[in-house]
């Protein structure tokens, strides 16, 4: 069976549960063979043997001294060696445009943002918003496919997970961005906004840059906190937890909306969640049509109340 | 400095979108066409910089004959002059083939650097940057939140899930942009009627150095088997707050088991 190159997300040695979706995804296409970049790999094999990889390639943590060339040159090397089937990534901004390089570099297509794919390598979509669904594929060469995290439900099944280290020099071509610096910015606790499993985000209802309200129910259900653009651009909370067309799309189990009204633009971020929850002041707002459940009342009474609810019942 | 920005129209967000029922592509007699958001980003940017080193700024567009609204739209802020990529071949290309046939027209311009948009509202692919850097041989300096141009020399802010990178490379360089990175102007009438009169150099394929062999729906590297509306979501319960509100979204949580 031919392989499937996963490239693994992970931090400090923890494997992303996005590339045990990509795992499991590859299981139906060949044998999944996971793409470690950087340092980690022992302690993250564990978890890539359980999801099924049954080869683990490691590569050196220089590669990301520059930016996604170098990583699209080892993928497409890789998959041109081993003969793969189709190559998987999740869909961050960074690894689409990884996806996009390594397709061009393999003369193939690159399909990005997919909700689901099949053993044929056909992939959904959901467009316009969630508005449309489609299947598309590649015509020309190894598909390269970028998957939405939180799309494929993770199924474990064991894998050799094989360790083998990959000797890679980038070309002179590939290390023209060199990243000189990696700024931090505080995070805190919670978990990753792509990623959670349940998100909370605030809008223009908020009122004002204090989020406490937005944190607190968010911090009581582990959840990620994000906020709608309205909210963003007064200054009220950091960019990189936009939600929305030009933010972050993230398809979460649960969705709490509180105080933001559902413009196009938010939903084209949210509107693949499985279960959204919403509090607004205005019964006509579109937020409401997506809803599985919604109050029409001040976020601000019903937020903590909800907060408190959720503890006592823990 | 040459500053070259590529600009695509795409359909209004405020309207309904839809895919063509005939050969599975953007219907774009169904709604308005627009100037893509993030490219609004990309021609302030260049605007900026050209206020800062001095130069020009060109706009790039491919797309059929009503994309030149776009055009006047970006001329209108205040780029020079435009190049009009128009050609019938070129209908359907995928996200490469885009970065393939743009990587060619630039390749007929001189310029420093080439600014984008990091994603269109459209297709939402967040590639043709990567895509194009990588057809060019250039820098590829995407999804930047600042852009600092010293003589030959660029360094950016990536945005990144942790925060961001400090990136350096030197000219000619790709820059793609992110919404936080500035605050586009709106066009002054002044503007808006030298815009009418700023040169749009129309090119078909051919005069881009475009290979048509390698454009086009017919030879796309990527095919739409099929689309349909999502299925509707099933109409959810909403009730008025009493004072019971939070109460009452708790018991829904705990049907579903999050609590």
């Amino acid at each position: 069976m031919a392989e499937v190159l996963v490239l693994v997300d992970h931090v400090d040695g923890q494997v992303k549960k996005v590339t045990t979706e990509l795992l499991t995804a590859a299981r139906r296409i060949g044998e999944p063979a996971a793409v470690w970049i950087g340092d980690g790999a022992e302690s993250g094999r564990a978890a890539l043997a359980e999801f099924g990889a049954e080869k683990v390639y490691v590569a050196p943590a220089s590669l990301n001294d520059h930016v996604v060339a170098p990583k699209a040159e080892l993928l497409a090397e890789l998959a041109r060696d081993r003969g793969a089937a189709a190559i998987l990534v999740s869909a961050t901004a960074e690894n689409k445009e990884i996806a996009g390089r390594t397709a061009v570099k393999l003369g193939s297509g690159v399909l990005t943002d997919v909700v689901d794919v099949s053993a044929d390598v056909v992939a959904e979509h959901s467009i316009f918003g969630g508005a449309t669904v489609t299947h598309a594929r590649v015509r020309t060469g190894v598909p390269v496919v970028a998957v939405r995290p939180n799309s494929v439900t993770p199924e474990a099944a064991a894998g050799a997970a094989a360790e083998e280290a990959v000797s890679f020099e980038p070309s002179e071509a590939a290390r023209a961005a060199r990243v000189v610096e990696r700024v931090v910015q505080e995070q805190g606790e919670r978990p990753e906004l792509t990623e959670a499993a349940v998100v909370v985000s605030g809008g223009r209802g908020v009122g004002s840059d204090d989020f406490s309200v937005v944190e607190g129910l968010a911090d009581s259900l582990g959840a990620a906190v994000g906020a709608s653009r309205a909210a963003v651009d007064s200054g009220w909370y950091p960019n990189q937890f936009q939600v929305g067309q030009t933010g972050k799309t993230v398809s979460p189990n649960l969705y709490v909306a509180l105080g933001i009204s559902g413009a196009i633009q938010h939903r084209a971020g949210m509107q693949t969640a499985k279960n959204i929850v919403a509090v607004n002041k205005d019964p006509e707002a579109p937020i409401f049509e997506l809803v599985d459940f919604g109050v029409v009342g001040d976020l601000h009474t019903v937020a903590p109340q909800l907060t408190e609810e959720i503890q006592k019942r823990k | 400095m040459n500053i070259v920005v590529l600009v695509k129209q795409v359909p209004d967000t405020a309207t309904e979108r839809k895919l063509s029922a005939e050969d599975n592509t953007l219907d774009r007699a169904a709604s308005d066409g627009v100037v893509n958001e993030l490219d609004e980003y990309a021609i302030e940017e260049a605007l900026l910089l050209k206020e800062k080193h001095g130069g020009e700024v060109t706009i790039l567009t491919m797309g059929p004959d009503q994309a030149t609204d776009s055009i006047r739209k970006a001329l209108s802020m205040g780029a020079d002059k435009a190049v009009f990529v128009n050609d019938d071949a070129l209908h359907g290309s995928d996200s490469l083939q885009t970065a393939y046939a743009l990587a060619q027209a630039l390749g007929t311009l001189e310029f420093d650097i080439v600014v984008l948009g990091s994603e269109s509202t459209d297709a939402r692919t967040g590639v043709v940057g990567a895509a194009l850097a990588e057809y060019l041989g250039l820098p590829q300096l995407t999804l930047a939140g600042k852009v600092d141009v010293d003589g030959g020399a660029i360094r950016i802010q990536r945005q990144t899930d942790y925060g961001y990178d400090v990136v350096e490379a030197q000219l000619p360089a790709v820059v793609s942009v992110v919404e936080k990175i500035n605050e586009p102007r709106y066009p002054s009438f002044k503007l808006i009627m030298q815009a009418k009169k700023k040169p749009v150099d129309k090119k078909s394929a051919a005069d881009a150095g475009i290979d048509t062999a390698r454009v086009g729906l017919a030879n796309a590297t990527t095919e739409t088997v099929d689309f349909a509306a999502a299925p509707p979501r099933a109409a959810g319960t909403i009730v008025k707050d009493e004072g019971d509100g939070g109460v009452k979204i708790a018991d829904f949580l705990a049907e579903k088991k999050f609590v």
